[in-house]
C-alpha cells in the first residue's frame, strides 16, 4: 500500500472536487426551501411534492421513458444482429467498410445526426412526434449496443455453437439456446445503455421531435431558459437518484458473482 | 524378414478385401483461398475401428476432421458414410457427433443438460432422456457433478462431460479433436485406456486427431500419418514404427537412425549397402531398389547394440565409435555415440537389471552393431 502523502490527499480532493462539487451543489439545492435557488433558506422536501403536481413535466418524464424503452429494445435486436454478422463473416469483399460503419455514428455530431434525420422524415412525410424521437433514437444508440455485442463475441467460444449444431440443433435453435444466453450479459449491457443514452438525449431529440412529444430533457432545457426552479433540482436529483442505485446494484451483483465463480473453480479443483 | 502379421491384431478388417469400408473419404480437396489444407486425400475406415490422423499442425488433420463433422465442405471429392453420401448434409443432420478440443461445454447448462442436449434436439421423450443421461453419468464416473456447472469442474471432469455429451446420442461414428491435449501427463495416459475401454465396450468407430504419435500409437487401431495435406501412410501402430514406408514417416514416428549408401550387388532377399559413414549394410527388404543408385536404411535405436568388444558380424552392420552422451531415463538408458565421421548415433537399452557390473561410461571407445532385420530399407 503506497502512502497518503499531501500531494495524493490534495489529488484526489482536486479530482474530485471538480467532478461531483456542480452535483452535490444541485442536490442540496434541491432541498432548499427559498424559491431563489442560490440563497440558502432551509431544509425542505416541498418541491418534490410539487413535482408531482406539474402534470406538464410528469407527462414528458412519461414520454421520454417510453420512447428510451421501445428504441432500447430495437437498437438493442438491430445492434445485436449486425454485431453477430460483422464477427462471424470476416471474409467478405469492404467488410472493413462496414465495421467503420457501424463506428462512424459514435463519433458523428449529434447536430449532424439530427439534422440528416430530421431531413430525411420531411423528405419521407412523416408527421414528427413520438415515433420520429423513437426512430432517431433506434438509429444512434444501435451503433452503441453494435459495439458492446461486438467485443463480447470477439472472445466468445465459437466451438460451442459447433457443437450444439454437431448434436442436431438447427442454427436457429442453436442461437436461441446456446448463443443467446451465453451473450445475454453483453446484450443486456448494450439494452442499459442504449436506454441511458435514449433518456437523456436533447439535441436529437430536440431535432425530430413535433407538437405533443416533448422529453424530460427538452422539458428541463426549456424551462431552465426561463430561469432554475428548485423544483428542476428536484427532478434532476431524482434522476442522479436512480442512476447511482442502478450502478451501485450493478456493481454489487456483478462482484457477487466473481466471487462466487472464483469459490467455484477453487472448489472443483481441490477435489479434482 | 518375419512377417508383421504376427504382431497385428485378430481385429483387421482392412486386410479382407471383402469387408465394406464404413467411412469413405474419395479424392477429397480443401482450399481455403490460396491455401490447399488437404490435398486430393483418399482414406477408408471400417466399422469399430479406432483411427487415428497423427500429423504435425497445419497438415490437415483437423480440416479433414470438420468435413467429416460437416462443419466444412470438400471443394471437390466425396465423403461416403455407411453408403451414403454427405455432400451437402448440414451437420445437425449427419449420424456422427465430435468431441472438441475445447470440450466447448454449454457454461450456462449444468452437466445433466449439457448431455441432454443432443436428445432433446432429437424430441426424446422426458422418461428416455434422463435414463440415457443417467446411464452416460455412471459411464464417466460423473453421477455426483450432474448439477454442477462447466466452471465448477475441473478439466479431467470437463473432458468426461465432453465425452458424455458427444455419446449420449449413441453415434455411429465419434470424431474426436485432440480429446486429450488438455490434460496433464498423468490423467492422459490414463484416459487413453479408458477411451479404448469404451471404444471396444460401445462398438462404435472412433475417429481421432492428434498430434501426440506416442497417443495414436497406444490407442489406434489404424494410423494415418498425414502431412501438408496427404496421407503419407496408412497402417497399423506396428507397421508405422516397424515398416514405415518413407524417411518422412520413419523420421516423424519415433527416434530413427538413417544411413544411406549407394545399393550394391545381388544378395537373395537382402539389400547391400556400400560406403554408409564407412561400413557396409547388409538388410533384409522384400524389395530392393536399382543396383548402383542411392538408398537408406533406417534403424531404431532400440534396435542398435552398445558393445565393448565387436560383434561376430562385424564389419557388417557394425561401426567404432565413441560415448558422447548417456541420458538415463530409469527404465532404459540412451547412448549417443560419435562415429570416426563426426555423426552422432541414438541408441537405447532396456535396464533389465538393476546393477550392472562396470557400466558403460562417457569418451569409451564402443562398438555399435544391429541385426540384418533391425532396419528398414527406405523407398525415397
Amino acid at each position: 500500500m503506497g502512502t497518503w502523502s499531501r500531494f495524493n490527499i490534495a489529488s484526489i480532493v482536486l479530482g474530485f472536487g471538480f467532478l461531483y462539487l456542480p452535483i452535490v451543489l444541485l442536490v442540496i439545492f434541491s432541498f432548499n426551501e427559498s424559491k431563489l435557488v442560490t440563497v440558502w433558506a432551509g431544509f425542505s422536501t416541498k418541491w418534490y411534492t410539487q413535482l408531482w403536481h406539474n402534470q406538464a413535466l410528469l407527462d414528458a418524464a412519461w414520454v421520454t421513458i417510453r420512447v428510451a424503452l421501445i428504441s432500447a429494445t430495437c437498437a438493442t435486436v438491430l445492434g445485436t444482429l449486425a454485431a453477430l454478422a460483422l464477427v462471424r463473416y470476416t471474409r467478405f469483399r469492404g467488410r472493413m467498410l462496414f465495421s467503420g460503419m457501424v463506428y462512424a455514428p459514435l463519433v458523428m455530431p449529434e447536430v449532424i445526426t439530427g439534422l440528416s434525420l430530421l431531413l430525411l422524415f420531411v423528405a419521407i412525410g412523416l408527421d414528427r412526434g413520438f415515433w420520429t424521437i423513437t426512430l432517431a433514437h433506434i438509429t444512434f444508440t444501435m451503433c452503441f449496443v453494435a459495439v458492446v455485442v461486438q467485443s463480447r463475441l470477439l472472445s466468445f467460444d465459437q466451438s460451442i455453437e459447433e457443437a450444439a449444431l454437431d448434436l442436431g440443433a438447427t442454427p436457429v435453435r442453436t442461437f436461441f439456446a446456446i448463443t443467446l444466453p451465453v451473450i445475454a450479459p453483453a446484450v443486456f449491457s448494450g439494452w442499459v445503455l442504449a436506454f441511458t443514452l435514449s433518456l437523456d438525449d436533447l439535441v436529437i431529440s430536440s431535432f425530430t421531435t413535433g407538437p405533443g412529444a416533448t422529453t424530460l430533457p427538452m422539458k428541463i432545457y426549456s424551462q431552465v431558459r426561463l430561469g432554475v426552479t428548485p423544483e428542476i433540482n428536484a427532478i434532476c436529483t431524482i434522476l442522479i437518484g436512480i442512476v447511482a442505485i442502478g450502478v451501485v446494484v450493478a456493481s454489487i451483483v456483478t462482484k457477487q458473482r466473481e466471487a462466487q465463480r472464483e469459490r467455484d473453480e477453487r472448489a472443483a479443483f481441490a477435489q479434482s | 524378414m518375419k512377417s508383421l502379421g504376427s504382431i497385428r491384431r485378430s481385429f483387421a478388417p482392412w486386410a479382407d478385401p471383402a469387408s465394406k469400408p464404413f467411412i469413405s473419404v474419395k479424392n477429397v480437396t480443401k482450399r481455403f483461398g490460396d491455401f490447399t489444407a488437404v490435398d486430393d486425400l483418399s482414406l477408408d475406415i471400417y466399422t469399430r475401428e479406432f483411427f487415428a490422423l497423427l500429423g504435425a499442425s497445419g497438415c490437415g488433420k483437423s480440416t479433414l476432421l470438420r468435413m467429416l463433422a460437416g462443419f466444412e465442405q470438400p471443394t471437390s471429392g466425396e465423403i461416403i458414410l455407411d453408403g451414403q453420401s454427405l455432400a451437402g448434409i448440414p451437420p445437425y443432420r449427419r449420424p456422427v457427433n465430435m468431441m472438441f478440443q475445447s470440450y466447448a461445454l454449454f457454461p450456462h447448462m449444468t452437466v445433466e443438460n449439457n448431455i441432454a442436449f443432443g436428445l432433446k434436439q432429437d424430441g426424446m421423450p422426458k422418461a428416455d432422456i434422463a435414463a440415457r443421461v443417467a446411464q452416460m453419468l455412471k459411464l464417466v464416473k460423473l453421477e455426483k457433478f450432474s448439477q454442477r456447472k462447466p466452471h465448477q469442474l475441473s478439466g479431467g471432469q470437463r473432458q468426461r462431460v465432453a465425452l458424455a455429451r458427444s455419446l449420449a446420442k449413441r453415434p455411429k461414428v465419434l470424431l474426436l479433436d485432440e480429446p486429450l491435449g488438455a490434460l496433464d501427463k498423468k490423467l492422459r495416459e490414463e484416459t487413453q485406456f479408458e477411451l479404448m475401454d469404451l471404444q471396444q465396450e460401445l462398438g462404435l468407430t472412433f475417429v481421432v486427431v492428434t498430434h501426440d504419435q506416442e497417443e495414436a500409437m497406444t490407442m489406434a487401431d489404424r494410423i494415418a500419418v498425414m502431412s501438408h495435406g496427404k496421407v503419407i501412410q496408412v497402417a497399423t501402430p506396428a507397421e508405422i514404427y516397424e515398416a514405415p514406408n518413407s524417411r518422412f514417416v520413419a523420421d516423424f514416428i519415433g527416434d530413427v537412425n538413417i544411413f544411406e549408401g549407394a545399393v550394391g550387388g545381388a544378395d537373395g532377399g537382402y539389400v547391400r549397402l556400400e560406403g554408409t559413414n564407412g561400413f557396409p549394410i547388409r538388410m533384409a527388404s522384400p524389395e530392393r531398389p536399382a543396383t548402383g543408385g542411392k538408398s537408406a536404411v533406417a534403424v531404431r535405436p532400440e534396435k542398435i547394440r552398445v558393445s565393448r568388444q565387436p560383434p561376430a558380424h562385424a564389419p557388417v552392420n557394425a561401426v567404432q565409435g565413441e560415448i558422447w552422451d548417456i541420458g538415463y531415463l530409469g527404465d532404459m538408458t540412451v547412448f549417443h555415440v560419435r562415429l570416426k565421421d563426426g555423426r552422432v548415433i541414438k541408441a537405447s537399452s532396456l535396464n533389465a537389471v538393476r546393477a550392472v557390473e562396470d557400466p558403460l561410461g562417457y569418451d569409451q571407445e564402443v562398438w555399435i552393431s544391429f541385426g540384418e532385420d533391425a532396419g528398414v530399407v527406405l523407398k525415397d
